[in-house]
């Protein structure tokens, strides 16, 4: 019996968390649809950093802490931080919004609509959604993370940090002030 | 089982964030009386003892202050962005253990909110949400110079907030963990302190949290002869007061951080012998508490001391000093740090 009682426990977490999933993934979309219905750009980036606070919670929900934390300093508070900086400076209003022409938006809509075939297509093509069993659950934790990080995919993470120093001296590069030539 | 942990913390929560509303608030004071005292005045004496009740006079006057919202400005973001600002403000202390745990039988009480294992990155995160009050404010006030303030109050923060962060990072090398908890674990005594390990490190660190805090000599976003108020100029009654407050509870989470990172969070010398020689360890937890609060007051002066000791900083001098002298010392800080475990594990052993 008290195996029995346990599974039922165990079951009714999952529901539990499955309700929790459904609410914030329904949150998820609900903001990210804000971000692009809104008119004022300002109000499209705050809609986004909701949204990211969402993805940080379905982090949370999936055992992975560290990314969770991460998403969390580098995306909300680093780079929407940036967007908001630039988006004040230039102080963008409903009104100096350029106007699109018709044909444009048509094409956008085509495009946007084939992407979505391509995904479901792909999707489909793919097996039937089940539940995920993680086979390492401690995976997102710091410590085992860094474990796998520096074992198994040390030349990938190498290179990718390589790549964002290169990315980070193009930028550099392009700031520079050009020297006068006279 | 469940409801008594719940209400435990529940407690916990209250109690921690009355003190820090209560040491925020005659923070004011302290402030006052500390520039006094510099400035070689006698500062606020008039009501109660040695001005005991001007915190009460100053929160009864922002109660009662007309509130004015421009009719020009956003109101829903004029409204959200001090209650931003005293949020993240709030929440930073969830994660500073604040003592060894009480028992009480067969009870015991942590006395930290969350142990969570990513505490010192929560805490990185949490500051660097802190700009957002800022920023939302002093956009929606549509005003200029608060305009002004919001954007060199964004520029400064993500600026210190990589030296900040690389300083952590030399931290982590020496403690190897992440959690909160164990950092202050690892303190006890008075030898293990950090920041005998890591003076560099603390350095760069509290001059980030002096920027981060918007403290003088980083106070660009307000500079009050140039800017008439920075972000906050069109605000008044409690949102100007939020505001304010803001500021004195980041400077009590980022003394609290100090402490806990640096300098040994509740433990003080001679804890052990006083555990050795039979004293009760609750009573010594609420001497570590004691101490820790110390420390915080500590360096809550030391903030008030700079502001009225150093001037403000030009902006260009502000960006140089970020990037071009704190980043490159913090790197190097890691290099030496790094170096120093391998000659430690090589030879000290």
């Amino acid at each position: 019996m008290p195996i029995f009682s346990l599974k039922e426990n165990w079951s009714g977490k999952i529901i539990q968390l499955m309700n929790l999933f459904y609410l914030i993934a329904f949150l998820s979309i609900f903001f990210s649809l804000l971000v692009i219905f809104s008119k004022n750009p300002v109000y499209s980036v705050l809609y986004l950093i909701i949204t990211f606070f969402t993805l940080t919670i379905h982090y949370i929900l999936l055992n992975a802490q560290f990314l969770a934390i991460v998403n969390f300093i580098v995306y909300m508070g680093a780079i929407m931080v940036l967007f908001l900086f630039v988006l004040m400076l230039l102080n963008l209003n409903e009104d100096s919004e350029p106007m699109k022409s018709n044909l444009i938006k048509i094409a956008g809509v085509v495009a946007g609509l084939c992407l979505l075939v391509t995904l479901i297509g792909s999707f489909r093509a793919l097996a039937d959604s089940d539940p995920v069993i993680l086979k390492k659950p401690e995976i997102g934790l710091v410590k085992n993370l860094g474990k796998v990080l520096f074992n198994e995919f040390l030349l990938p993470f190498e290179v990718s940090s390589v790549l964002l120093l290169s990315a980070m001296v193009g930028a550099v590069l392009l700031a520079k002030k050009e020297p006068k030539k006279i | 089982m469940e409801l008594a942990f719940v209400i435990e913390k529940f407690a916990l929560v209250i109690v921690i964030f009355s003190v820090s509303l209560g040491v925020a608030a005659y923070s004011t004071l302290a402030e006052r009386k500390i520039a006094a005292y510099l400035q070689g005045r006698v500062g606020p004496a008039r009501a109660g003892w040695g001005g005991m009740f001007q915190p009460l006079a100053d929160g009864a006057k922002m109660f009662f202050k007309e509130e004015i919202i421009p009719t020009q400005s956003n109101h829903f973001l004029f409204i959200a962005g001090p209650s931003l600002a005293l949020l993240t403000a709030l929440i930073g202390s969830a994660v500073i253990p604040w003592g060894q745990p009480l028992t009480f039988g067969d009870t015991v009480i942590q006395l930290q909110v969350a142990d969570i294992n990513v505490g010192v990155l929560y805490i990185f995160g949490v500051v660097s949400l802190g700009v957002y009050g800022v920023m939302i404010g002093g956009w929606a006030s549509n005003n200029k110079f608060s305009l002004m303030g919001a954007i060199r109050a964004a520029s400064q923060n993500i600026s210190y907030e990589i030296a900040m962060g690389l300083s952590i990072i030399a931290l982590l090398m020496v403690t190897g963990s992440l959690s909160l908890k164990t950092i202050a674990e690892q303190q006890s005594g008075f030898v293990n302190w950090n920041v005998w390990v890591q003076p560099l490190g603390f350095l760069i660190f509290i001059i980030c949290a002096f920027a981060e805090c918007n403290r003088t000599p980083f106070d660009l976003p307000e500079s009050e002869n140039e800017l008439v108020g920075g972000y906050h100029t069109e605000y008044s009654g409690f949102k100007l007061g939020a505001f304010l407050f803001a500021e004195y509870i980041n400077m009590f989470v980022s003394g609290a951080v100090m402490s806990t990172l640096y300098f040994g969070g509740y433990n003080f010398p001679f804890m052990n012998n006083l555990l050795e020689m039979g004293v009760h360890p609750n009573l010594v937890t609420i001497l570590g508490i004691l101490f820790l609060l110390g420390k915080i007051f500590f360096f809550i002066f030391f903030f008030m001391w700079v502001r009225w000791t150093v001037p403000r900083f030009r902006y260009d001098q502000l960006m140089n000093l970020g990037w071009k002298i704190l980043i490159p010392l913090s790197i190097a800080n890691i290099v030496i740090t790094g170096i120093w475990i391998v000659v430690k594990e090589i030879y000290f052993k």
